[in-house]
């Protein structure tokens, strides 16, 4: 009787020990900061609604990798296939930290052959970033129709477009909604590094002043403090650690770019009901920082990607 | 013994109903918030969250100058209006959606790149005593190059 029990408490003991992990993972990373499901609000408390303000939830929202490939494009930067990584790698990626970082990477490199049309590459990046995301778990991301959908739409590439967003979403998504914060950073962080590292080598350092692609690369600056914020809240995992160490010899580079912004003034145009905001701002690159800040981005994608 | 027996379910009810609200706020977000980016491209980020009546969120992130942008921000039919502005570096507020009748989306595009923070809030109905209305609440940015 004696042993039933003590096989019985320690299923328990099990039991509450996963409940415990899982709600807690729910209720981390970097935007919930509590149990979600489980609000559950006294009447009339004033005391409980102000608990819920100091519980508020923050994003961090690092550029997308379709985004990053955009900026890119809009650059007027040329196409080079020799910086993509190569699809051939995908079987070196066994480790949740690795096929996270690759998975940004693939579709960040998924976005740039889109951008530029490159019909090969595409369907060979979407079935790269499709074997790091089943790698993960992560169910439905990326479904076989979907890479039948961009083979028939292969000239398309407003649709091709439209395919990669949605499944880079139901890849965050998923993570995000099961409790996988830090998988979740780790994907942006690839991503973001792969626009970083694809942007750094595609400048010509004969036009490097007034570069448009330069600036781009400067304003990078901007979401060095959201990558840290996020990557902050999964703290004590150690694959973010070690990313944490990574990024901090990055933002020793960006610290010595300096940017001024002038106060910004909202104007809205009427007639297309957009609203500009106005700025001036003042940015100062060398040319031995960017070549700095080249060396090290290459060397943290080369670690994410061997 | 026999509430030993019944905790594990409780907790597999537990489980079950987080993961089902969970996945209920990503239908919601592709359902209801994601058409109110056209023409504009969605990013493929996705930031949705459960909250309650007087809730807040908030969200850091970078804008481009060589882009033009809509936010759509979109809550539960359930929730009282979703309120949300747009503040600089400085905090100065840059817009708000209370200004233009709890719109759901805003346009802008930008002279130069600057880091954004957007708060989003539900209101409330005002109905001290009862319990507070929850729901989903979605952030989606949608983008195409400047012209």
């Amino acid at each position: 009787m004696n042993k039933k029990y003590g096989i019985s408490s320690g299923i328990l003991a099990l039991a509450l020990l996963f409940v415990g992990m899982l709600i807690g993972c729910s209720s981390g990373g970097s935007k919930a900061t509590k149990d979600e499901a489980a609000t559950v609000i006294p009447k009339d408390n004033t005391a409980v609604y102000e608990d819920i303000k100091q519980a508020e939830k923050i994003f961090n929202a690092l550029p997308s990798p379709l985004e990053s490939a955009m900026l890119i494009k809009s650059a007027g930067a040329k196409f080079d296939n020799a910086l993509l990584n190569p699809v051939g790698n995908v079987s070196k990626y066994v480790t949740n930290k690795s096929m996270a970082l690759n998975l940004g990477i693939y579709t960040c490199d998924l976005s740039f052959a889109s951008m530029y049309e490159q019909t090969q590459l595409i369907i060979d990046c979407m079935s790269s970033a499709k074997k790091m995301a089943d790698g993960l778990g992560i169910l439905k991301a990326i479904e076989q129709s979907k890479i039948d959908e961009l083979e028939e739409n292969i000239n398309n590439s407003e649709k091709i477009m439209e395919i990669v967003s949605e499944t880079f979403m139901n890849s965050n998504s998923y993570l995000a909604d099961n409790g996988q914060p830090a998988i979740a950073a780790m994907v942006l962080v690839g991503g973001w590094i792969e626009g970083l590292y694809i942007s750094t080598n595609l400048v010509d350092m004969k036009n490097f002043n007034g570069n448009k692609l330069v600036s781009s690369i400067i304003d990078q600056k901007l979401s060095i403090d959201i990558l840290f914020n996020l990557l902050n809240s999964s703290k004590g995992n150690p694959a973010v650690d070690e990313l944490l160490v990574q990024m901090q010899q990055l933002k020793v580079v960006f610290d010595k770019i300096k940017i001024t912004t002038s106060a910004v003034r909202p104007e809205v145009d009427k007639t297309t009901n957009t609203t500009m905001l106005k700025s001036e701002v003042k940015t100062d690159m060398t040319p031995e920082v960017f070549k700095e800040l080249t060396r090290v981005v290459g060397e943290i994608r080369s670690s994410f990607i061997k | 013994m026999r509430i030993y027996r019944i905790i594990p379910i409780l907790a597999l009810f537990i489980i079950a109903v987080t993961f089902d609200v969970n996945g209920q706020c990503k239908a919601f977000a592709k359902k209801v918030c994601f058409p109110e980016l056209s023409p504009y491209l969605h990013d493929g980020n996705y930031h949705a969250a459960v909250l309650v009546e007087r809730e807040e969120a908030e969200l850091y992130k970078t804008f481009y100058s060589d882009m033009e942008y809509r936010v759509a921000i979109c809550g539960e039919d359930k929730l009282p209006n979703i309120e949300f502005k747009v503040l600089d570096a400085n905090k100065n507020v840059l817009y708000s959606n209370k200004d233009a009748n709890y719109a759901k989306t805003w346009d802008f595009k930008l002279q130069s790149s600057q880091q954004l923070k957007l708060i989003v809030k539900v209101s409330s109905f005002n109905a001290p005593g009862d319990t507070p209305a929850s729901g989903c609440v979605s952030i989606m940015f949608g983008f195409k190059m400047k012209k």
